[in-house]
């Protein structure tokens, strides 16, 4: 059974980890929108709107045994001095288990630069040097003795 | 020593299968000029005086050249002659330079694509290849990947001091490095170049940053001794992704 839920205030914790994309923007909004609070860090806050799954008794995280809260909160556009910000953060139980920038500042030199450096996180499969498109490893070290054991004989092996 | 070639190769007839003999023994002939671990080499035997310059095989003057410019190039912190030795020893980049050299081999036998890692430096030529970079703090993951794009060259070369072990030395004081990086790893399009240039800046430590955006056609991804990754900032385009 689904409810609707009030608007509310959605404070952040830096603390929370963030998976999936990686963006990084250092900002601090210029101008706080009405009901916003802030964390230092990572993302547009504020009255915005939030849908959600299953029948929550709150987002953050206090839920009936056996129901997981699935929550996405979509933040009001911040106006920054580099630009215009707006985040989308999905909660799981209580934790941001995704991120997305809906607006960043593009066009100017700063934002470009912190766009630059915006590289997708690898997933598990490719961190372990498991994805079967890789085909070398630089810098694990090896002489013959330690070849068996580096990551370059494993895709070797399965290569061939 | 004996470092282990693995090559993969693309497209191209039976000239390429031969070309592959020819790429493996231009290898054992770089080993037998170059190394240090033979005392027969022209490499020791130069050190030793047995032989003058003007009668090795003039891949030795051609690699001496090399480190000379690489030397120029990185304000003395890639040296061929450290402090303590009075003998000229390409280690630095005669391993990236051996490896570029077979590659091409086989590229101009008509290979489409060649991906040739010698003991952890990496040229590709053509093709589509992905390669990883190692993580020296985690054994057995990947902090980096990266692509050239299809068809383009790209060399990818490491250093750190797992893979070179003594043989990088801070040029003022022939020691070791004082040095916060765990790897360091360049980006370039040719092999030999970027096996000095992570020689050098694996040397300069945090200095290596500002020096290696500066050079042109280089790009750079280093793993410091707490784990935190820096890059510089043409990186992305080589990027496929970076462990979070």
């Amino acid at each position: 059974m689904k409810r609707r839920h009030p608007v509310r205030r959605v404070v952040l914790s830096t603390a929370a980890t963030v998976s999936g994309i990686v963006v990084l923007i250092g900002l601090k909004p210029t101008a706080s929108t009405g009901g916003g609070a802030q964390a230092g860090g990572a993302a547009a806050t504020g009255a915005g709107q939030r849908s959600g799954a299953a029948a929550p008794a709150s987002a953050s995280g206090a839920s009936p045994k056996g129901v997981t809260v699935t929550v996405t909160v979509t933040g009001k556009t911040v106006q920054t001095k580099y630009g215009p910000v707006q985040v989308r953060l999905t909660f799981t139980g209580g934790r941001i288990t995704a991120a997305t920038a809906l607006q960043h500042p593009t066009g100017n030199k700063i934002s470009d630069k912190i766009n630059a450096h915006a590289v997708p996180a690898l997933d598990q499969e490719t961190l372990t040097a498991q994805s079967a498109t890789i085909a070398a490893v630089s810098g694990a070290s090896y002489t013959s003795a330690g070849y068996k054991q580096s990551l370059q004989s494993a895709i070797d092996e399965t290569r061939a | 020593m004996g470092t282990v070639f693995s090559f993969d190769v693309r497209g191209g007839g039976p000239a390429v299968r031969e070309a592959l003999g020819a790429a493996v023994a231009s290898l054992h002939q770089a080993d037998e000029v170059f190394s240090t671990y033979r005392p027969e080499s022209q490499i020791s035997r130069l050190a030793r005086g047995e032989l003058a310059l003007a009668d090795c095989d003039p891949e030795v003057r051609e690699l001496r050249r090399r480190c000379e410019e690489a030397e120029r190039r990185s304000g003395g912190w890639f040296s061929a002659s450290y402090a303590g030795a009075g003998s000229f020893d390409p280690t630095g980049l005669v391993k990236g330079w051996a490896v570029e050299r077979a590659a091409r081999v086989l590229a101009d036998a008509g290979a489409d694509g060649v991906c040739l890692n010698g003991g952890g430096d990496v040229q590709l030529l053509g093709g589509d290849w992905k390669v990883g970079i190692a993580d020296p703090l985690r054994p057995g993951q990947l902090a980096a990947l990266v692509a050239a794009g299809a068809g383009t060259d790209l060399a990818v070369a490491t250093s750190g001091p797992a893979e070179r072990g003594c043989h990088i030395r801070d040029p003022r004081t022939g020691e070791p490095p004082a040095t916060s990086l765990a790897s360091f790893t360049v980006l370039c399009p040719r092999l030999t170049d970027a096996d000095a240039w992570a020689t050098a800046g694996y040397a300069m430590g945090d200095a290596a940053r500002d020096w290696i955006e500066a050079l042109p056609d280089a790009e750079a991804f280093a793993v410091t001794t707490t784990g935190a990754l820096w890059y510089t900032t043409g990186f992305p385009r080589y990027a496929v992704g970076v462990r979070a």
